[in-house]
């Protein structure tokens, strides 16, 4: 039973990852209607550039913010030059430019940092707290600065102005032009945010799996697999999504299928979302008139 | 009175086709201008055209200063608020988030819970109906929305894009009665884009007739009532 | 910066003009062709054995690169993963030969059946998905799959990490009108067969009715389905097709470099097989070979710019095309032949 608990935790920590990047996409998508293929690979080298930071004798959370917002202009920056003159591109061309972002940053991670493995510090104590059997203090505090940021992502969507003119550029561009909101710059921001969400997400799973250029492949198919599972237009759907599937590989990697063939489930979970489910489980349900 | 739009050979048009071929009127402060013709004359292209949302040339002047070289977001900031045809509205969005939307490009926050209380004395309705998603609203609460978020700008100019579409007889009359109240007592100029020529000529004080793109008639609302051609076509009778 | 909009000028059917003609071609394209044919045959004898395994890699490409074509530029379906059959197609091959002894040219029939049937299959559920759905779902197929191939429990046929070991065929003949054959120069030919093969087929199979049902497809769904096209064949049927070509490839591949890994086929060589498409030109046959070109080269040329980053300067080099000649090297030879048509038309005019 305690074997089955540990198992749940540990999928809520790693789920609470997942949420995160799905987090991200769902944002990019509900946007630009397009899905970054680049996700992870961002998220991956913010994580190299803390990594950097930390070496350079930076405190953790210094290091930590530092990442955010270089993460955040890194994000908004490719958006305004390389994703702009795609915009409304065929679908195609817009995959191959996230299929070659993804591509250069990979490449460029392996250079700068080489491929060797390297550890990265967790800010949280190596002993569980309270003592706990049941979860270690940095899935623990995994968990905890997930929520931390799905809440705050929450409330500036809700209850800031400008939260409301994103929600209101990626809805409805020409209306939102008319009330005076420039909607290229919401595009730029909604990747910036989603790009600093990323990173949170990389640097709170690089100490479990460590730092490799390649590290975040399996990570975006899973998120793929939550936020598909959520509803890939549903932010709330996403970060549901991620919990859910966090849980759903640790239980299924445990007791059905061993822990070799993870990115297979996520597969089989993604094409089983798409074909018996296609809006997820919260998402919309578009209907096409002919 | 002093002219507020001064418009000079304006063309426009969608990728290869052109719509509008050179229209030459001006707007004076504080009046109601109606724009008349059938479909597919190139009215709502008009007001898209003066609003940016499609490429223009040709002179566009808003008190005094041109216009046709600004973005939209800009020309918005500068006192232009357009409800589009189909209202336009944040269907996923509140009610009031709407109204909140439209005050977004404003500077002076401060005046803004007069703004709402003004809005909410026009339309009750949408008070009472302010936490409701606005796509589930009525057609023609819809369209009180639409026009009070463009009165959240607190406008000079206010462009309106066929407001009677789709909507019941008393819908309309209550919606036009409300632009008489907005042009007088809040001193907004009005150009108006209606098929419904006949209640478009007995709010306005000057109008022009568009046919494929050009003018083809301007002149008081009166002169243009009694114009023969446009009583037989617009008018009915 | 304008890049491309949302219609752009892909290659007409082939030979649609020509289908008025007795002949399908006209008599310059057949001196060409010929011309091309008697330099392929020549070229093993004048290059390095290295240099003529590359000219074999360059071919293999084509052959994948135009079943990758075949669905997404003639029938819009977007791959992500067509590695997979690619490697499908490589590992059907090595376990036959190595666990079974059978000959390599009874491997590439067998291994395009089996990826015929895998796409095919593959092809059903894809029915569902549509554009970047189906991408995603591709995608996530690429990513597993080197994970899958290493799996524990398929290691007796697939050895495990470390692969398959090949040997490349020996020529039946040692030599040929006097000239000298050795393994790769003798596989160079094989590949050479089987491209010319397979291209024939391709070509026409897509100007034909299948060909037009396809692009209709692509670009009409619900229009193509009302005027009889039965949608769901001729996508599973593109799916298949697609995949056996790859698949071929795939074996060719195998073959050619005499050994198969699961890290051999990563998504990165589902990635290549779509830059190479794109690059050569959506929906263009002829595409495929610059395409092939381009995929078997330019890595090289990158790496001697930066040894480290290569696929950087690849990454930047796909965006820069999706700027700048979004339908491809096809795409941008057809426009300037159609340009020059047109001013030596106005200069005979004027």
């Amino acid at each position: 039973m305690e074997a089955f608990a540990h198992q749940v935790i540990a999928g809520l920590a790693t789920g609470g990852i997942y949420a995160s990047l799905a987090l991200a996409l769902v944002m990019i998508y509900n946007a630009t209607h397009h899905v970054n293929f680049a996700q992870g690979e961002l998220a991956m080298f913010a994580t190299y550039l803390c990594w950097t930071m930390l070496n350079a004798g930076w405190s953790y959370w210094a290091a930590f913010f530092a990442t955010l917002a270089i993460a955040f202009v890194l994000g908004a920056a490719i958006e305004r030059i390389i994703v702009r003159p795609v915009e409304s591109a065929p679908v195609l061309t817009v995959v191959v430019v996230f299929i070659g972002l993804l591509v250069i940053l990979n490449s460029l991670a392996g250079w700068i940092y080489t491929y060797t493995i390297k550890s990265f510090p967790s800010p949280f104590p190596a002993a569980p707290p309270f003592g706990s059997h049941l979860v270690t203090s940095h899935e623990l505090g995994a968990i905890c600065v997930t929520l931390i940021v799905l809440l705050l992502i929450f409330l500036f969507f809700r209850y800031t102005p400008l939260g409301l003119a994103m929600r209101a550029a990626s809805q409805n561009p020409d209306s939102s032009r008319l009330v005076g909101i420039r909607v290229g710059w919401m595009l730029a921001l909604g990747w910036g945010m989603a790009a600093a969400i990323g990173a949170t997400a990389g640097m709170m799973v690089a100490p479990i799996v460590f730092l490799d250029p390649n590290m975040m492949a399996g990570i975006l198919l899973y998120a793929f697999a939550a936020a598909l599972i959520g509803g890939i237009d549903n932010p709330g759907g996403a970060v549901l999504g991620g919990f859910l599937v966090g849980v759903l590989e640790n239980l299924i990697g445990a007791y059905v299928i061993g822990t070799e063939l993870k990115l297979t489930v996520a597969l089989v979970l993604i094409v089983g979302v798409l074909i018996v489910r296609p809006a997820g489980l919260f998402g919309k349900v578009i209907v096409t008139r002919v | 009175m002093a002219v507020l739009l001064e418009v000079r050979n304006l063309r426009a048009g969608y990728g290869a086709t052109q719509v509008l071929h050179g229209l030459d009127f001006s707007i004076e402060e504080g009046s109601i201008t109606a724009l008349l013709g059938a479909n597919g004359a190139g009215k709502t292209t008009t007001l898209r055209a003066l609003c940016k949302m499609v490429r223009i040339n040709g002179e566009v002047r808003f008190a005094g200063e041109r216009i046709d070289g600004k973005s939209t977001e800009d020309i918005v900031r500068l006192g232009i608020a357009h409800v589009p045809d189909g209202r336009g509205t944040f269907t996923s969005l509140t009610t009031e988030e709407n109204l909140r939307l439209g005050a977004f490009a404003r500077r002076d926050k401060a005046a803004l819970a007069e703004d709402y209380e003004r809005v909410y004395r026009l339309y009750p309705i949408l008070k009472e109906r302010r936490g409701q998603q606005a796509g589930t609203l009525s057609g023609g609460q819809q369209q009180m929305l639409a026009i009070s978020r463009a009165l959240m700008l607190r406008p000079r100019l206010l462009l309106l894009d066929e407001p009677s579409f789709g909507l019941a007889p008393l819908i309309v009359k209550e919606i036009f009665a409300v632009m008489r109240e907005i042009n007088r007592e809040h001193k907004v100029t009005i150009l108006l884009v209606e098929q419904n020529a006949a209640m478009a000529l007995n709010l306005s004080d000057r109008a022009h007739l568009l046919e494929t793109g050009r003018i083809v008639l301007s002149g008081s609302s009166e002169e243009v009532k009694r114009n023969d051609a446009v009583r037989k076509s617009y008018l009915g009778y | 910066m304008e890049a491309a909009t949302t219609t752009t000028t892909l290659a007409p059917l082939p030979s649609e003009k020509a289908a008025t003609r007795a002949l399908p071609f006209s008599r310059a394209q057949i001196t060409g062709a010929a011309a091309l044919l008697v330099i392929a045959c020549a070229l093993p004898f004048f290059l390095s054995n290295y240099r003529t395994f590359q000219a074999s890699m360059v071919l293999i490409y084509a052959i994948a690169l135009l079943g990758l074509n075949i669905l997404t530029g003639f029938n819009g379906q977007i791959s992500l993963g067509h590695g997979a059959f690619f490697a499908i197609g490589a590992y059907v091959t090595a376990i036959l030969m190595d666990k079974f002894g059978v000959p390599y040219w009874v491997c590439l029939p067998l291994a395009g059946a089996v990826c015929l049937l895998a796409g095919f299959l593959f092809g059903l559920p894809a029915l569902r998905l549509e554009g970047i759905y189906l991408a995603l779902a591709t995608f996530a197929l690429g990513v597993a799959l080197p994970q899958l191939l290493k799996y524990k429990h398929f290691e007796g046929w697939t050895g495990g990490v470390q692969g398959i070991v090949l040997i490349k065929p020996d020529p039946p003949f040692s030599s040929l009108f006097g000239l000298k054959l050795n393994p790769d120069r003798w596989f160079f030919f094989v590949t050479l067969f089987v491209t010319i093969v397979m291209f024939a087929l391709a070509w026409n199979l897509l100007r034909g009715r299948v060909g037009r049902a396809l692009v209709a497809i692509r670009d009409h769904p619900i229009a193509a389905s009302t005027m009889g096209i039965d949608n769901a064949l001729y996508k599973s049927l593109a799916f298949g097709v697609s995949a056996m070509y790859t698949g071929i490839a795939g074996a060719l591949g195998g073959i050619a470099v005499a050994f198969v890994a699961p890290d051999s086929f990563t998504i990165f060589v589902s990635i290549t097989l779509v830059v190479g498409m794109v690059i050569g030109g959506l929906a263009s046959i002829s595409g495929a070979f610059y395409g092939a070109l381009f995929v078997q080269f330019v890595p090289n040329i990158a790496d001697q710019i930066s040894k480290a980053a290569p696929w950087a300067i690849y990454g930047t080099l796909m965006i820069v095309f999706m700027y700048v000649m979004p339908t491809g090297i096809a795409g941008a030879l057809r426009l300037a032949w159609a340009r020059l048509k047109r001013s030596r038309q106005d200069n005979t005019a004027a």
